[in-house]
């Protein structure tokens, strides 16, 4: 009897494993901050007609190079200046979100999938197909990424969508190295060897029983990918070799406000803080997932 | 040990060997040579001509292998921009990024490994959230932005460095710091992880129950056993520098293979491009080779031949 009820408390004592998650997550200040961060951007993002005070796009070549509100000369009407064409800072700094996200996004969707599978299919098979799998990966972190995205882009010529393709095709480097790894340790648990002793289909195996124990690690990886992508993005547009002109990329702006820095340094300064945010709450969110998941934390 | 090498070796050849393929498909497969070389406006007959000239009109295949055999001949053929050899032109330029990466590197581990000490033998202090900090941010900063800041401040405010170029030792301060903060955050973390689990190890107990000194027992006995896989990450990261090298140098004009690289691909040089990868390519694969031997060597258990 009192053993029976020993056990009822625990069962009512011990919270589900989604509840702990939660408890931890919202105690790990860290993520909660870059939550926080990140989703106002995504907020701006998504709102950006209706919260952007200008077409981005917009010239006014009367009113060029307004300094920020706080300095002397500026206005409240445009709250942080204007650029060289006198189009709306504020204004492009929201749009200018949602060009980064977009990469962001959109290149972790393409390469998480190549990685993934790659990282899936060497780590459960091993044998042969992880010596190809392996061979194929050590050939594609043999060749410098900036080197070649910036190449082809400049062959194929720069837009949003080649950007994407060109980064999303070529990195999915770090999904394949970790994805290999995690499935390797999945791979020799019982519950696999119970699953194939009940006859289950090797995709069944895969996707049903070793991606959602591989799962916290490939959100890791897909926050340092997004953040990694979004910098590229940003590097390739700051050489002009990425996104073009007119469009509000940050790394852009800061290519285009470069002539002018000496002078008006606020130009760089504010796409560039911009851009550090957002890299900094994704990599917080991810450092975050990755304590509150791995059950020794941050050691 | 010698097994183990051989093979290694064999693996790095066939890895440079597809990885120089894979350069030469992507870069002449992402577009017309022929079209961009003839410019805009140019005639369907010169864009003929200038394919039989550069014999872009031969099978992919008989290019590459021409291609190949020159190169293991030391020719990298003719620039068509800079209308010299190629060869030449990557040797001329390449001490300058070797400077450059050397000097990066050990900016990155002579901030990384002080800090990431400190941060493993006082976990949980301002040290370590500092550490954190450093490294953090370091992660999210823009290494071009970084690099304009820097120019900025120390450049123009303070005018105590050269804005640009490559002329002298000072020339390459900015870009120093530029690089090797934007590599330096994984050597930070390394370091201070790889210090934390060895001080908790039994042999350090056992050196401290002897009753050597503090200093003593980090350094000697601790820091060296830590400092292995970093070995291996520096390999890694100097490859990773050599490229993103092409970012700092384009912003601070650093007359380097990086520079030359941003300035072939601009002009759609391609034979550059295309040498300047795979020498890239090369060096990355001889620096993981070289760290995959040294990890045999320092530590029996890996030499397994597969």
């Amino acid at each position: 009897m009192s053993e029976t009820a020993a056990i009822l408390v625990a069962d009512v004592a011990a919270p589900p494993p989604g509840a702990l998650l939660r408890r931890r997550a919202l105690a790990h200040k860290g993520l909660m901050i870059g939550a926080g961060i990140l989703g106002f951007i995504v907020l701006l993002a998504l709102l950006a007609p209706l919260i952007a005070p200008y077409d981005p796009h917009a010239q006014d070549l009367a009113k060029r190079l307004v300094p920020p509100w706080w300095y002397e000369g500026g206005s409240r009407a445009h709250p942080l200046g204007t650029d060289n064409l006198g189009r709306d800072y504020l204004s492009r700094i929201i749009y200018g979100a949602r060009i980064s996200l977009l990469i962001g996004c959109a290149v972790m969707v393409i390469s998480g999938l190549i990685g993934t599978a790659l990282g899936l299919a060497a780590g459960y098979f091993g044998r042969r197909v992880d010596m190809v799998l392996t061979f194929i990966l050590t050939v594609r972190l043999a060749l410098p990424l900036i080197l070649v995205a910036l190449a082809i882009v400049a062959t194929v010529g720069g837009s949003l969508t080649v950007v994407i393709l060109v980064l999303g095709l070529l990195k999915w480097d770090r999904f394949a190295v970790v994805m290999r790894a995690a499935t390797q340790q999945v791979r020799a648990l019982d519950y696999i060897a119970a699953a194939q002793a009940t006859g289950a289909s090797t995709l069944r195996i895969v996707l049903g029983e070793v991606l959602p124990n591989v799962l916290p690690q490939l959100v890791v990886v897909a926050t340092v990918e997004a953040a990694s992508a979004i910098l590229l993005e940003a590097a390739l547009s700051f050489l002009g070799l990425g996104v073009q002109p007119p469009v509000p990329s940050w790394g852009l702006m800061i290519a285009e406000a470069k002539t002018y820095m000496f002078f008006s340094m606020w130009l760089i300064a504010i796409p560039g803080v911009a851009l550090s945010l957002l890299v900094l709450s994704i990599n917080m969110v991810g450092d975050g997932i990755r304590d509150v998941t791995a059950p020794g934390g941050r050691n | 040990m010698l097994a183990y090498s051989l093979q290694r070796l064999a693996l790095a050849v066939l890895v440079a060997i597809a990885v120089s393929a894979l350069a030469f498909l992507l870069l002449r497969a992402s577009g017309d040579v022929a079209i961009a070389l003839a410019g805009e406006g140019a005639r369907v007959e010169d864009i003929e001509n200038i394919r039989r000239i550069y014999g872009l009109d031969r099978p992919v295949l008989t290019q590459y292998l021409d291609w190949a055999s020159r190169l293991l001949h030391g020719d990298f053929g003719q620039s068509l921009y800079f209308k010299s050899d190629v060869g030449g032109l990557v040797l001329d330029k390449l001490p300058t990024t070797a400077l450059l990466a050397i000097l990066s590197l050990g900016f990155a581990l002579g901030i990384s490994v002080p800090l990431g000490v400190l941060a493993a033998l006082y976990v949980g202090s301002w040290i370590d959230r500092l550490c954190l900090v450093v490294a953090v941010v370091g992660q999210a900063l823009p290494n071009f932005f970084f690099a304009l800041v820097l120019m900025l401040i120390f450049a123009v405010s303070l005018r105590v460095l050269p804005v640009s170029g490559s002329e002298t030792w000072a020339h390459f301060v900015l870009p120093t710091i530029a690089l090797g903060y934007y590599v330096a955050p994984p050597f930070m973390r390394l370091v201070r992880t790889g210090m934390i689990e060895v001080l908790d190890s039994d042999y350090i107990r056992t050196a401290r129950a002897k009753g050597l000194s503090r200093g003593s027992v980090v350094f000697k006995h601790a820091l060296p056993n830590a400092l292995v896989p970093v070995v291996a990450l520096a390999a890694v990261q100097l490859g990773f520098l050599l490229g993103g090298s092409i970012v700092i140098e384009t912003v601070f004009a650093l007359d380097g293979l990086g520079y030359l690289a941003f300035q072939s691909i601009t002009h759609k040089d391609v034979p550059v491009t295309q040498a300047i990868v795979t020498l890239l390519a090369f060096i990355y694969v001889g620096l993981t080779l070289a760290a995959d031997l040294a990890n045999a060597w320092l530590d029996p258990r890996m030499r397994v031949a597969r």
